[in-house]
Parts: C-alpha cells; structure tokens; sequence
C-alpha cells in the first residue's frame, strides 16, 4: 500500500483504520479485493512513525490499532499537497492515479480537473516527442515499430484520460 | 500575403443554436479564436462538443447565430451567400473524413478542379495539380481514380487539391480518421511538411497524434473552449523509459508496494 494513498484518504478528517480500508474498498471495487486488510494498518503504523499522521485512542478503551483515530501532521498535510501535484508518469500505475483523483476530491485539497489536464499535458508532450520520432523514421524501419508501440500506448492513457474527464466534470446546466 | 503573426482567422463571440427554448442547443458557445499566419492548431473534444460545427462555421460552410468572423483580414459574418463562396474559393481549403473526391475524376483531375472552377487556364491548372501531386509523393498515380488508391493516398490528393487555390488556411475535420496507423503518419508527415512551408492548417480531430504534433491545442467541451496548450519544450530522453529501457524517471519510487 502505497504510503501518499493512505495519508490522501485521511486529508478528508480524521478516521479509524477500518473507516480509511472502506474507503479504499469502495474506490477500487473488485481490485481491492487483493488489499490484505492488515496492510492499512501497517502503513499507519509506518506514517506514525514517520510524524506524518497522528494517533488518538478513544476514551475508556483498549489501546488497539483498529480503536485509534488517525489524524494528519502539518507535515503529513504538505505530503499529499505534494503527492497531488506531482506528475507521475511513465510509471503507468492508474490506480495510484485513480486514488489521487478521489482523494483530492474528497478532502477539497485540489480539483481533479486541473490534476488531469496537468497529466494530459505531460502525456501529450511524450506523444508528441515519440510521434515527432517516429515521423523522421523512414517506412519499415524497425525503431519506427517500436515507436509506434510508445505512441499507441501514449494514445491509451489519453483516452483513460478523457474518460476521467468526464467523469469529473461537473454537468453545466444547459438551459 | 498577411504580416507574419498577423491573424488568418480571427472570430469573435461566434455562436451556433439549434432549437428553441427548452430544446436550445449552443453547439457553438462564444467563441474567441485568433489563428496567426503559418500556426497549425488542432480542436480536439469529445463527439457532440461542437468542433465540426465550428470548423464549419470557420470554412463558411454554414452561417453563424452570431459573433464576428474575419478571414484574411475581411470580416464576413454579414456578407451575402456570393461573397461567402468567392471567399470560401479563394482563402479555404477543405480536407474532409471521407476524403470527398470525384469518383469519375482521376486523382489529378480531381486536384485541378478547384483551379479550373476559379477560372485558370486549364494548362496553368494542369501544371499546378501536378506539382502539387509530386509534392503529397503520388505523382506516378496522377492518372489513378480514387478507386485504385488506398485510403491514405486517396486523403493525399484530397490535400493536394485542398492547397491548389493557394488558400490563405486549410481546414481539416478528422483527417485520418478513415485512415491504418501507417497512412496517418504520411498525413502527419505531409502537414509536418506544409507547416514547415508556411501553410496555415486548423484541424479538429479526436487523434491524439495530429493533436501532439500541433503548435497550439485547443480543447473544446459544451461548445466552449476549455483549455489551451502550447507544447513546447521537449522531454527527449524519456523515450527509452517508455519502451521499458530505463532512465531517469522510471527506477525511482519502489518502495512499499504490494
């Protein structure tokens, strides 16, 4: 579990483990399945550690994990300010960008918008560079075949893009 | 010709509706756009944001519900249907999906035409279509029909007699959008090319790789622009890193996974 995930998912306000682990159920769907539910815990653990979150146990019960509220640190705050606007690509982890959407939706902390057309932009530089490549290959060239692959990769995430897009794009009320 | 950087295409609060009240539909929402001489700009959107409907509306091909528009330094948005097909003739060429040419018409023949139709000689229109053949690389298929051609070629001609009127701008509505993954690079290497010569070219597309290679990138939504990039600066180098070859940028950031 990657750390930024866990420490977005709290930016929202304060919650338990369990609470945190729904959260990542409900955005991941049937991937989440593969999430082991003591890897939240794990990463908290590690955050705590790390003074990017803080712990509160509840009064008058037992000091467990799963009993503690989770709170983020100012400097747990900056983490996923940075995380969110942080370009990550081509390491081609869509969950992880999936997960930032959700996150900086659901703590208000930056428009999922403006986080998709900052990846767009990359994403079409790089296409732009392999395209510009593969024009200056001659026909039949075995780079240009490999070129081809960057672009048709490239043109995938694109469109993953745009259909993250629209689905973050508040309708406009049309009259 | 214009100054360079002078505006080729200028509009202003342009507009489209279709309908009435609850109905109404701005497939073209006040839009402001300046296109300079010699830029190549693609309108990128998803299907129903308005982009045909604009570059309809830029080619003089259907009359705005309001806005102004200049084209070559002439505001036309008021002028009668005559004054509209001189300047559609004269300043707009037409690249089209479907390619549009003339079935019976051999692919020069086809180039020629429009030279024909603005009354040049039918030599001086001949000697044009064929340069200009020689140029999109088909001039051993100058006595081909568009039926003997593939499809990348038949859009090559297309080109080619979309430039003959020396038109001030190029329009282009999805040109590789019938077109292999091998023909879509000739085109782009073919616009590469004229932008390279000068030509000024305004494309609407949903190919990501023509809007890439663009200078400027619109994106449209709701009949409104919503975004505008220029992409310069290159990230050359990171190639390798996408095909899997490691450097910068693809080792780092391992840790606590699965």
């Amino acid at each position: 579990m990657q750390q930024e995930v866990v420490l977005a998912m709290l930016a929202k306000e304060p919650s338990h483990g369990y609470q945190l682990r729904a959260r990542l159920r409900q955005a991941l769907g049937p991937l989440g399945d593969a999430m082991n539910d003591g890897q939240v815990y794990v990463t908290l653990t590690r955050l705590e550690k790390a003074g990017l979150v803080e712990s509160q146990s509840a009064a008058g019960l037992p000091d467990r994990p799963d009993r503690k509220v989770y709170v983020l640190t100012a400097a747990g705050h900056q983490r996923v300010a940075g995380w969110l606007s942080e370009v990550s690509w081509p390491r081609p982890d869509l969950a992880e960008f999936h997960l930032k959407l959700i996150a900086a939706a659901a703590a208000g902390l930056a428009d999922p918008l403006s986080i998709v057309d900052a990846q767009r932009h990359e994403l079409l530089r790089r296409l732009r560079d392999a395209q510009r490549a593969a024009m200056a290959e001659p026909d039949g060239s075995a780079a240009g075949l490999l070129l081809e692959g960057i672009v048709l990769r490239l043109q995938a995430d694109l469109r993953w893009l745009e259909a993250c897009e629209r689905n973050w794009t508040p309708r406009r009320n049309r009259s | 010709m214009n100054d360079a950087g002078a505006s080729v295409l200028r509009a202003r609060g342009l507009r489209k509706e279709y309908g009435r009240g609850a109905g109404l539909v701005r497939a073209v929402d006040h839009v402001d756009l300046d296109v300079a001489s010699g830029e190549t700009v693609a309108v990128t959107g998803p299907s129903g944001c308005g982009k045909s409907t604009l570059l309809h509306l830029l080619g003089l091909l259907d009359r705005p519900s309001g806005g102004e528009l200049w084209l070559a330094g002439e505001r036309l948005d008021q002028k009668g249907e005559r004054a509209l097909a001189r300047a559609r003739r004269r300043s707009i060429g037409f690249v089209f999906q479907a390619f549009h040419l003339m079935d019976e018409l051999s692919a020069v023949e086809n180039v020629e035409l429009p030279a024909l139709l603005a009354g040049r000689s039918p030599r001086t229109a001949r000697r044009q279509a064929t340069a200009l053949l020689g140029r999109v690389g088909l001039t051993d298929r100058a006595r081909f029909l568009p039926s003997a051609l593939s499809g990348g070629q038949r859009q090559r001609v297309a080109i080619a007699r979309a430039l003959v009127s020396e038109p001030a701008v190029v329009l282009a509505d999805e040109p590789t959008g019938n077109l292999d993954s091998q023909s879509t690079l000739d085109v782009l290497r073919l616009f590469e090319k004229l932008h390279e010569a000068g030509q000024t070219l305004v494309i609407v597309t949903h190919d990501s790789r023509i809007a890439a290679t663009a200078d400027r990138l619109i994106a449209m939504r709701d009949g409104a622009f919503v975004d505008e990039t220029r992409l310069t600066g290159g990230t050359s180098g990171n190639l390798g890193a996408l095909a899997g070859l490691g450097g910068p940028g693809v080792s780092d950031r391992h840790e606590h996974e699965g």
